[in-house]
């Protein structure tokens, strides 16, 4: 199911982060992060709970500001955009939240409506169910859109929360530790869900994950983050046949599905 | 870290600053497009309407109590007759915009504060924001607005069923008719106590949902911080109430 190298454009980067600092207070997070992702690429970014994962996509997002640094998104920087720019950028965003971040007093339906009748003005009500099924019935669960969050499994709402994003048409899709708390069979069917966006939306993608098995499926490309640096990014198997103890810890501390 | 005095003081005076720069984004807001219409009758629905029953009941009681209490004292002067012009000053006045407002104050402001520190927590409110909806609009705007419009006809009703209240004991005392007691109550109201009444409704609302959604808004620290947010809701917009009532009476009474 994985895109080959050729499907990506390297020559195109869609996000690009040069020596990018966030501190909380005396947690010094993130110490000079640099990233590029390139048009179609996923890359995940790998490593311990903890060391800073989540917020270094918050900051792609315009939901944290960073101490220092430069974050070019799809041609906007980032730290330095208004309201109203931000909200422009985030259209072209795609963010899973790690526990789905569903409305709880809205059915799928309402959940996947809200953004895309707020974003468009000049879309009909045909057009809206018709994207409405069209996304839920990418995620395969088309069955489910007239139940509430609270209705839905782990897995479903995981799908529900790519969906909701999926139906903005986003360029590059933010998926927060997608497989967290997932049993191994759901897991692997939101790994293939996120490979299958990749290829049928066209998107470049960030996947934040500590799960092995989801950075070999997901990932063209893996950076693997400690200590608030990333000590080394390439490929699943290049970085995981270095001779680096830090990254043999890593690995053994995990399962891998072949 | 370094502190300029001590960290909660710092902490105190830093939150403050935080609540007036969040006042200060609501009025920057209210003025912009898009007016989230639908929202905001939801919500005028949900504060309104949704506590019409506890208001109904809370402010009946106050009025028949009230009454009942001041009967014996004025009795002891012959002055029975006084009671529905009393219970009006001290009814449209004082009572029905002070029951209003802490009922409310403990219904609509921990319910803001727990539904939107909820949304907080679970990260509804940054799905909202990076899906391109402007989530303070939405969710606080709209919030705020309709609170503070719904305050005073909350008070208006409560000031009603507060004297129907009062009528009920008066009547059946003194067998005083409706109009009667109607046209003695409203006898010693001026255009300066309705307004001044209406004005501090106004204010109590805002004072409700500001803190509320403050609360809400910044909520940290998991579920233990929604149920913190919900009860510092309640506390402070109680205690600002009353703050903002002895300002008020102050000012109207130097306006007199």
């Amino acid at each position: 199911m994985k895109r080959t190298a050729g499907d990506i454009d390297t020559g195109f980067p869609v996000i690009e982060i040069k020596d990018l600092y966030k501190s909380f207070g005396d947690n010094h997070v993130l110490q000079g992060i640099d990233l590029s992702v390139c048009k179609g690429e996923n890359v995940v970014v790998l490593g311990r709970s903890g060391t800073g994962k989540s917020v270094l996509i918050k900051i792609i997002a315009g939901l944290l500001k960073p101490d220092r640094g430069t974050v070019n998104v799809l041609g906007y920087d980032v730290p330095s955009l208004d309201e109203k720019q931000l909200r422009e950028l985030r259209l072209k965003l795609g963010f899973s939240f790690q526990n789905s971040a569903l409305y709880d007093s809205m059915t799928v339906r309402e959940n996947l409506m809200f953004p895309l009748v707020r974003s468009s003005k000049n879309v009909s009500r045909m057009q809206v169910k018709e994207q409405i099924e069209k996304v839920l019935d990418a995620v395969g669960l088309l069955q489910a859109i007239n139940q509430m969050p609270s209705e839905l499994s782990g897995g479903q709402r995981k799908r529900v929360g790519v969906a909701r994003t999926l139906i903005m048409q986003p360029q590059i899709m933010l998926y927060d530790e997608p497989t967290a708390g997932l049993d191994p069979i759901t897991s692997t069917e939101i790994n293939n869900l996120i490979v299958e966006v990749q290829q049928r939306f066209h998107t470049s993608s960030i996947i934040i994950t500590h799960d092995l098995t989801c950075a070999k499926t997901t990932g063209d490309r893996v950076a693997m983050l400690l200590d608030g640096q990333f000590i080394k990014q390439g490929t699943f198997d290049a970085i995981f046949d270095a001779e680096d103890e830090r990254i043999k810890s890593f690995y053994d501390y995990n399962f891998i599905q072949e | 870290m370094k502190y300029l005095i001590s960290k909660k003081t710092d902490e105190f005076f830093s939150g403050i600053s935080d609540a007036f720069s969040f006042m200060s984004r609501f009025f920057k807001e209210v003025l912009k497009p898009p007016f989230e219409g639908n929202e905001i009758i939801r919500q005028c629905y949900d504060v309104g309407v949704k506590s019409l029953p506890l208001i109904a009941v809370t402010g009946l009681i106050t009025g028949l109590v009230f009454t009942k209490q001041s009967r014996p004292s004025l009795s002891e002067f012959g002055a029975t007759s006084w009671l529905p012009s009393l219970v009006g000053i001290a009814v449209i006045k004082s009572l029905a915009p002070l029951v209003t407002a802490l009922i409310c104050a403990g219904k609509v402001g921990s319910s803001i504060g727990a539904e939107l520190g909820s949304m907080k927590v679970t990260e509804q409110i940054d799905a909202m924001d990076v899906s391109g909806v402007n989530a303070f609009k939405f969710l606080v705007v709209s919030r705020i607005l309709a609170t503070s419009l719904m305050l005073p006809l909350l008070m208006l009703f409560a000031a009603f069923v507060g004297l129907m209240g009062s009528f009920i004991d008066i009547h059946s005392n003194e067998q005083t008719s409706l109009l009667n007691f109607f046209q003695h109550a409203f006898e010693k109201i001026t255009f300066l106590d309705f307004a001044s009444t209406i004005f501090r409704s106004i204010v109590y609302g805002f004072t409700i949902s500001v803190v509320g959604c403050y609360k809400g808004y910044t909520t940290t620290q998991g579920t233990q911080g929604v149920g913190k947010s919900a009860n510092l809701a309640v506390v402070i917009s109680m205690f600002l109430i009353f703050i903002e009532e002895m300002v008020i009476i102050q000012i109207v009474n130097w306006l007199r």
